[in-house]
C-alpha cells in the first residue's frame, strides 16, 4: 500500500524553558552558558536536607501561557515528584505536576495542509523543573555532570493527537512559539534547548478508528530534525505494517547525523515514576482575581496582530503571517513603520532580504543587530533616492555585520547614488558608443534592448547611478 | 553538685552570679564526655578542639546572649557546616556538609557550643539505635538495654549528663519514646514551628526537629531558640513568634485533660499503666479535670504511619547515589553498578526495607490500595483529634507501652519494633505538638514516661501542663546508675 | 498479602537495590507481614474523606525571583568521590 492508504497521527510535548530570573526551586540564575556547576547551590544540588520553595514567577508564567493558549486554570494544583534515577537528575525524582496541572484544556489555531483553519487542542500545560546535562569526557572515557540547568524551570504542553503531517506539526510549533515568545513567558531558543519536543507518531489506514501503536522520538530541539524525524518515522511505521509486521510502543532518539532513529531505552527497564504529592511543598490555589489580573496584562498576541495589519497597513495575508510568526519581526515592522511611515517598503525588505540572511546566517530573529531605526533610515534612503535598492541590499549586508547609521555605510563606502545629471549623461552617451547594436535593436522595436544598456551602466557605476535617470536619459539620447 | 548535673536555667543563673564560668562549664561536659561515652556510647562525632575554639570566638565577640557558652549536642541528621553529618549511616560516613540547618544557624546565633554529633538509627529509621553503622548506643539506667530511638545518642547524652541538652528529630517518636526511656523531657514540636531545612529527610510530612532536656523548663528556653517561620522550608508556619519560658506557669487549674482508653487496654505494661494512672491523680489534686476519652484510631494511625513514612523516605533516598556525595561503590563497571552497589552496600538492613516498602507502595498497581488510603486514613486522624479537642485541652497518653528493652532482644522482628511506637505515631500523623515527661520508674529502675498531646502550636498549654507535674514531683532525684 | 520473588526483585530495581538471595527471602518475608499488618487502613471507615497533603493547611507559599548569588563551587563538589573540570565524574553514560 502505498502512504496515501495511511492516515498519520501525531501529538506533541513540547518543553519550553521560562525566562525568569531564578531557577524554579532556588534562587540560582537560569542565565545561559557560564562555567559548569558554577549556577548552583545546595538546593539545586539535592544536597541532604534541602528543601524547594516555589518561584512566584513561574506560577504566573504558567497562568499566562494557559491563557493564551486558550486554557482553562486549574484553581487548585499542586506539585508531584516523578522518581527515576538518572545521573541528570540529582534528586532521583523530578518535581513535576501529575493529575492536577495548572492549565488544561486548551487549543490553538492552525493552518492545515490545504490552508484552512484547524484547531490543535492543547491537552494541559504543567510546570516542572529542567535536568542537569551530562557532558562527555574525552580524554577520561567517562561522563561528567554539569547541573548548571538543573531547576531551571520548564512549562509542558501537551496536545491531543490532533496533527495529522509534518507540515501541521511545523505550522503548530511555529504558532505555540511565537505565542510564548509575544506573552515573554519563553525566549524559545532552539539551539539553547530552550524550546523542544518529544514527538509521538503513529499511523492507521485510512478508515481505521483504533489508534495504531505509537513511537515517541524524545528532545527534538530543531524544525528541520522535527519534520525530518517525522517523516522518518512515518515511512519507517508504513513499511513494517506493509510487511506486516507491528509497530513496537517505544522510545526512539532522531539522530540527524544519519537521518534516522535510534531505540532508546532498555527494554527491561519499565518505567514506574512512582508518582506522589511532594510532601516538602504544599498545594498551589489561585483566586479568579489572581487569574483576572494576570488575563489582564496579556500583550496583542498574533492572531490578533494578524487582522490589524491587513486593516490597518493592507498588507496581504500571507505578509502578515509571515511578520507576525515572529514577535521580533513583527515589532521590528511596527516601530520601522512608525518611523520612516512606508509600510510596504518595511514590510518587503523584512520579508525578503532580512529573512534571507537570517536563514543563510541560521540566526533567530530576536538576533538581528539592528535597529529599527537603522532600518528606517535605510528606507527613507531609498525613497531620496540617494541610493538604488542595488546598493541598498548591500546596505542591509553590512548592517548584519556591522551596524551603523545607513547614511554613516554608504558615506564611507562611496556608495552614494549618482544623480547628477551631467555625469549621467557622460556615462550614458560612453555605453551609447560602445553598443550601436543594441541601440539599433531597440530602436527596431526591441525594448528588452533598453534593460541591457542600463545594465550597462549600472556596471560601469558599480550599481551607483539612479536608475529612473538613467532610464530616462537612455530613451532621450536614442530618439535625438 | 557537678555542673554536668545542672539543667541550662540554672547553669545561666550560676554563670549570671558569677558563681561559674562558660569556660567552667565546657569543661565540666567535656570532661563528662571523657568519662562516660566508653559506657554510653552517645556521640558519632566528638567536636572536642572545635567546641573550644567556638567558646573563645564568643568570648571575643561578647555575645550577649544569655545562652552564649552553653553546650548543646546535636543529632546527627542535622547539618552542621565543616563538621561531619553521617545520619548514622556507612552511607555518610565522611559527609560534610557545605551549609548550615536552620537551627544550627538560630543556635549559633545564641552563641551556643557545639559538643558533637549524636548517635541515632540509621537516617531516623528505628525506634532503639541498634540501626546506627558506627555504634550502638547504651541506656545510663541499664547499660544492657536500648536508649530508644532514633534519637538514642541525644536521649542517652542527657540523661548521662554529657550534654545539658541535646536537639533530635521525630518523625514517628524519636526524641518522645527515647526520652522516656532515659527519664528526660522530650518536646515534638507542632509540624510547620521548626524549620525542617537541614534535616536530612526521613519523610518529609512527619518530621520535626525538638528537644531534649533534663526539665520542661529546658524545653520551653531551647524551643524559643528554634522555633520561628524560615522561608526557606515552604512548610514552616508563619506564625509570631511566642515565649514559651512565659507560658510556665505552674497552674492547670481547670485544664480539660483526656485520657483515651484504647491506651490502656492489653499490650499495655502493668507497671507503665500504674505509673500512668498515678499521674492522672496527680492532675486531678492539681485541680484539672480529668475523664476518659476515645481515640479509636491508633492502629489505622500506625498502619498509616509506616506506609507514608516510607513512601517518603523511598523518594527521599533516592539522591544517595554515589555522585555527589556519599559512599561509592568500589565495584563498579558502569552507572548502574554504581547506584545499585553503592546503595546496597551504603545502607543498612532497616533502611533497605524502608525504602523497600515504600518503593512496593507507590509503585504502580498498590498506589490506590495503599498510599491513596493511607493519605485518607491521615484526614480520620486528624479528625479524631480535632473532635477530642473540642472537648480537651489535653490528650494525655503512655509515651510508650513499656520501658527500655535489652539491646538485641527486638532487633530481629521488625514488626514488634515498629508496634511500639502505638502511642506516638498518631501525633506524626496529625502533625500536633507532644511532650513526654518522666513520671517514675519501674522495679527494675527503668524510667517510664507519659505523653502530652497539644492543639497545633498550643506548645505553651503542653509545656505548662507537663511543668505543673514536674514542679509537683519529684522524678529528678532519681539518677541514672549506669549499671551493667 | 503475598509478594512474590519477581515482585520483590522488580520492586528492589525501582529503588535501584541489589538484593542478595538471603537477603530476597528476608525481605520477602517483612515485606509480607508489614503489609499485612498495614491492610488494616482497609478497614478504617474513610468513605468520602479527602486524602491529606502534608498535615498543614498552608497554600500558595511561594519565593520572589530574585537572584541570590550561587555557591562556591568547590564547596558543593567537595564530597564527590571523582570529580574533573568541575563536574562529577561518572563512567560514561551511553544513551
Amino acid at each position: 500500500m502505498s502512504r496515501e492508504d495511511y492516515e498519520v497521527i501525531i501529538g506533541l510535548e513540547v518543553h519550553a524553558e521560562l525566562s525568569t530570573k531564578t531557577k524554579i526551586f532556588c534562587s540560582c540564575p537560569t542565565e545561559f552558558g557560564g562555567e559548569p556547576n558554577t549556577h548552583c547551590c545546595p538546593i539545586c544540588m539535592a544536597m541532604p536536607g534541602t528543601l524547594p520553595v516555589l518561584n512566584e514567577k513561574v506560577v504566573e508564567y504558567a497562568v499566562r501561557a494557559g491563557l493564551a493558549t486558550n486554557c482553562e486554570i486549574e484553581q487548585r494544583s499542586k506539585n508531584d515528584r516523578k522518581n527515576y534515577f538518572y545521573p541528570d537528575l540529582p534528586k532521583s525524582y523530578q518535581i513535576s505536576q501529575f493529575d492536577k496541572p495548572l492549565c488544561k484544556k486548551g487549543g490553538i489555531e492552525i493552518d492545515d495542509e490545504k490552508g484552512e483553519k484547524k484547531t490543535i487542542r492543547i491537552t494541559r500545560i504543567h510546570i516542572e523543573e529542567d535536568a542537569g546535562k551530562l557532558n562527555h569526557d574525552e580524554f577520561g572515557g567517562g561522563s561528567l555532570v554539569d547541573l548548571n540547568r538543573a531547576g531551571v524551570p520548564l512549562i509542558e504542553i501537551v496536545s491531543e493527537p490532533d496533527l495529522r503531517s509534518s507540515l501541521e506539526v511545523d505550522h503548530y510549533l511555529k504558532k505555540l512559539k511565537s505565542i510564548l515568545e509575544y506573552i515573554e513567558v519563553s525566549d524559545c531558543k532552539m539551539q539553547e534547548g530552550s524550546f523542544r519536543a518529544d514527538v509521538n507518531v503513529s499511523v492507521r489506514k485510512k478508515g481505521e478508528t483504533k489508534l495504531g501503536t505509537r513511537t515517541e522520538m524524545k528532545n527534538m530541539n530543531s524544525f528541520r530534525s522535527i519534520i525530518r524525524g517525522i517523516e522518518y518515522e512515518i515511512d519507517r511505521q508504513i513499511d513494517i505494517i506493509d510487511q506486516g509486521g507491528s509497530i513496537e510502543q517505544e522510545t526512539l532518539r532522531w539522530d540527524d547525523v544519519s537521518g534516522r532513529t535510534f531505540s532508546m531505552r532498555d527494554k527491561e527497564d519499565a518505567q514506574d515514576y512512582r508518582y506522589f504529592p511532594d510532601p516538602d511543598l504544599v498545594a498551589i490555589y489561585l483566586s479568579d482575581e489572581y487569574i483576572e489580573n494576570i488575563r489582564k496584562t496579556l500583550p496583542e498576541l498574533p492572531e490578533s496582530r494578524k487582522e490589524r495589519y491587513r486593516k490597518e497597513y493592507a498588507l496581504s495575508q500571507r505578509d502578515a503571517n509571515l511578520l507576525t510568526a515572529s514577535k521580533y519581526l513583527s515589532n521590528l515592522f511596527e516601530d520601522t513603520t512608525a518611523i520612516c511611515a512606508n509600510a510596504k517598503a518595511t514590510c518587503n525588505w523584512i520579508l525578503s532580504d532580512i529573512s534571507r540572511i537570517l536563514n543563510e546566517k541560521e540566526l533567530e530573529p530576536s538576533q538581528i543587530p539592528f535597529s529599527s531605526e537603522q532600518l528606517a533610515k535605510l528606507i527613507s534612503l531609498i525613497e531620496k533616492g540617494i541610493i538604488s535598492s542595488a546598493i541598498a541590499k548591500k546596505v542591509i549586508e553590512e548592517l548584519f555585520e556591522h551596524p551603523n547609521d545607513p547614511e554613516k555605510i554608504i558615506k564611507e563606502k562611496g556608495w552614494i547614488q549618482i544623480s547628477d545629471e551631467g555625469a549621467i549623461k557622460e556615462v550614458v552617451l560612453q555605453i551609447l558608443e560602445a553598443n550601436p547594436q543594441s541601440v539599433a535593436d531597440y530602436k527596431a522595436g526591441k525594448e528588452k534592448a533598453l534593460g541591457f544598456l542600463v545594465g550597462q551602466a549600472m556596471k560601469q557605476t558599480k550599481g551607483k547611478a539612479n536608475p529612473q535617470m538613467l532610464n530616462k536619459m537612455f530613451i532621450e539620447e536614442i530618439n535625438k | 553538685m557537678e555542673i554536668y548535673e545542672l539543667t541550662v536555667h540554672e547553669l545561666i543563673e550560676k554563670l549570671d552570679k558569677k558563681e561559674i564560668t562558660k569556660e567552667e562549664v565546657l569543661i565540666s561536659y567535656q570532661n563528662r564526655i571523657d568519662e562516660k561515652e566508653k559506657d554510653v556510647q552517645a556521640f558519632v562525632t566528638i567536636t572536642q578542639q572545635e567546641a573550644k575554639d567556638q567558646l573563645q570566638k564568643i568570648q571575643k565577640e561578647e555575645n550577649k546572649s544569655k545562652l552564649a557558652g552553653i553546650p548543646i549536642g546535636i543529632k546527627d541528621n542535622i547539618c552542621t557546616k565543616g563538621i561531619k553529618t553521617t545520619c548514622a549511616s556507612k552511607m555518610l560516613e565522611d559527609f560534610v556538609s557545605p551549609y548550615d540547618a536552620t537551627v544550627i544557624k538560630r543556635i549559633n546565633q545564641e552563641g551556643m557550643v557545639c559538643l558533637g554529633k549524636l548517635n541515632m538509627d540509621e537516617f531516623a529509621m528505628g525506634g532503639s539505635t541498634e540501626h546506627s553503622y558506627f555504634k550502638k548506643t547504651k541506656n545510663p539506667w541499664n547499660l544492657n538495654k536500648v536508649p530508644g530511638g532514633s534519637s538514642g545518642g541525644s536521649a542517652a547524652a542527657v540523661a548521662a549528663g554529657m550534654t545539658p541538652w541535646a536537639l533530635g528529630s521525630d518523625t514517628g517518636g524519636s526524641i518522645r519514646q527515647p526520652a522516656a526511656f532515659c527519664g528526660i523531657v522530650g518536646l515534638k514540636p507542632t509540624y510547620g514551628l521548626v524549620s525542617r531545612f537541614g534535616l536530612v529527610a526521613f519523610a518529609s510530612s512527619l518530621d520535626q526537629i525538638g528537644t531534649l532536656t533534663k526539665d520542661v523548663r529546658d524545653s520551653a528556653l531551647l524551643l524559643n531558640v528554634i522555633a520561628g517561620h524560615d522561608k526557606k522550608d515552604s512548610t514552616s508556619v508563619q506564625k509570631e513568634k511566642e515565649d514559651y519560658v512565659a507560658t510556665l506557669k505552674n497552674d492547670v487549674k481547670g485544664l480539660k485533660i483526656g485520657v483515651p482508653k484504647e491506651y490502656f487496654g492489653e499490650g499495655i505494661n502493668e507497671e507503665v499503666k500504674q505509673s500512668i494512672l498515678k499521674v492522672i491523680e496527680v492532675y486531678k489534686e492539681l485541680g484539672a479535670v480529668v475523664e476518659e476519652c476515645s481515640l479509636d484510631v491508633a492502629e489505622y494511625a500506625l498502619a498509616t504511619y509506616y506506609i507514608i513514612a516510607c513512601a517518603e523516605a523511598s523518594s527521599n533516598l533516592g539522591r544517595f547515589d554515589g555522585i555527589r556525595y556519599g559512599y561509592r561503590t568500589k565495584q563498579y563497571e558502569n552507572l548502574k553498578d554504581i547506584y545499585r552497589n553503592s546503595r546496597s552496600e551504603g545502607f543498612g538492613p532497616e533502611v533497605k526495607r524502608r525504602i523497600i516498602l515504600g518503593t512496593y507502595v507507590l509503585s504502580s498497581g498498590y498506589y490506590d490500595a495503599y498510599y491513596k488510603k493511607a493519605q485518607q486514613v491521615r484526614t480520620l486522624v486528624k479528625n479524631e483529634f480535632a473532635k477530642n479537642f473540642e472537648k480537651y485541652d489535653i490528650i494525655l497518653t503512655p509515651t510508650a507501652s513499656n520501658v527500655a528493652f535489652d539491646i538485641g532482644s527486638k532487633i530481629n522482628n521488625p514488626l514488634e519494633m515498629y508496634l511500639a511506637d502505638l502511642c506516638t505515631v498518631p501525633v506524626n500523623i496529625a502533625g500536633l505538638p507532644g511532650i513526654s515527661v518522666p513520671c517514675g520508674l519501674n522495679k527494675e529502675g527503668m524510667p517510664i514516661g507519659f505523653q502530652l498531646i497539644g492543639k497545633p502550636f498550643a506548645e505553651g498549654t503542653i509545656l505548662n501542663a507537663a511543668y505543673s507535674y514536674e514542679q509537683n514531683t519529684n522524678f529528678k532525684n532519681n539518677k541514672p546508675t549506669f549499671k551493667n | 498479602m503475598q509478594v512474590s520473588k519477581e515482585e520483590i526483585l522488580h520492586i528492589a530495581k525501582l529503588a535501584d537495590l541489589n538484593l542478595k538471595e538471603e537477603e530476597i527471602e528476608t525481605y520477602m518475608g517483612h515485606l509480607e507481614e508489614i503489609l499485612n499488618f498495614a491492610k488494616v487502613v482497609n478497614k478504617a471507615p474513610i468513605d468520602g474523606l479527602e486524602e491529606s497533603i502534608g498535615v498543614n493547611e498552608a497554600y500558595n507559599i511561594f519565593r520572589k525571583d530574585e537572584i541570590i548569588e550561587s555557591f562556591n563551587r568547590d564547596e558543593l563538589l567537595q564530597n564527590a568521590k571523582e570529580q574533573q573540570q568541575g563536574m562529577f565524574k561518572i563512567p560514561k553514560v551511553i544513551n
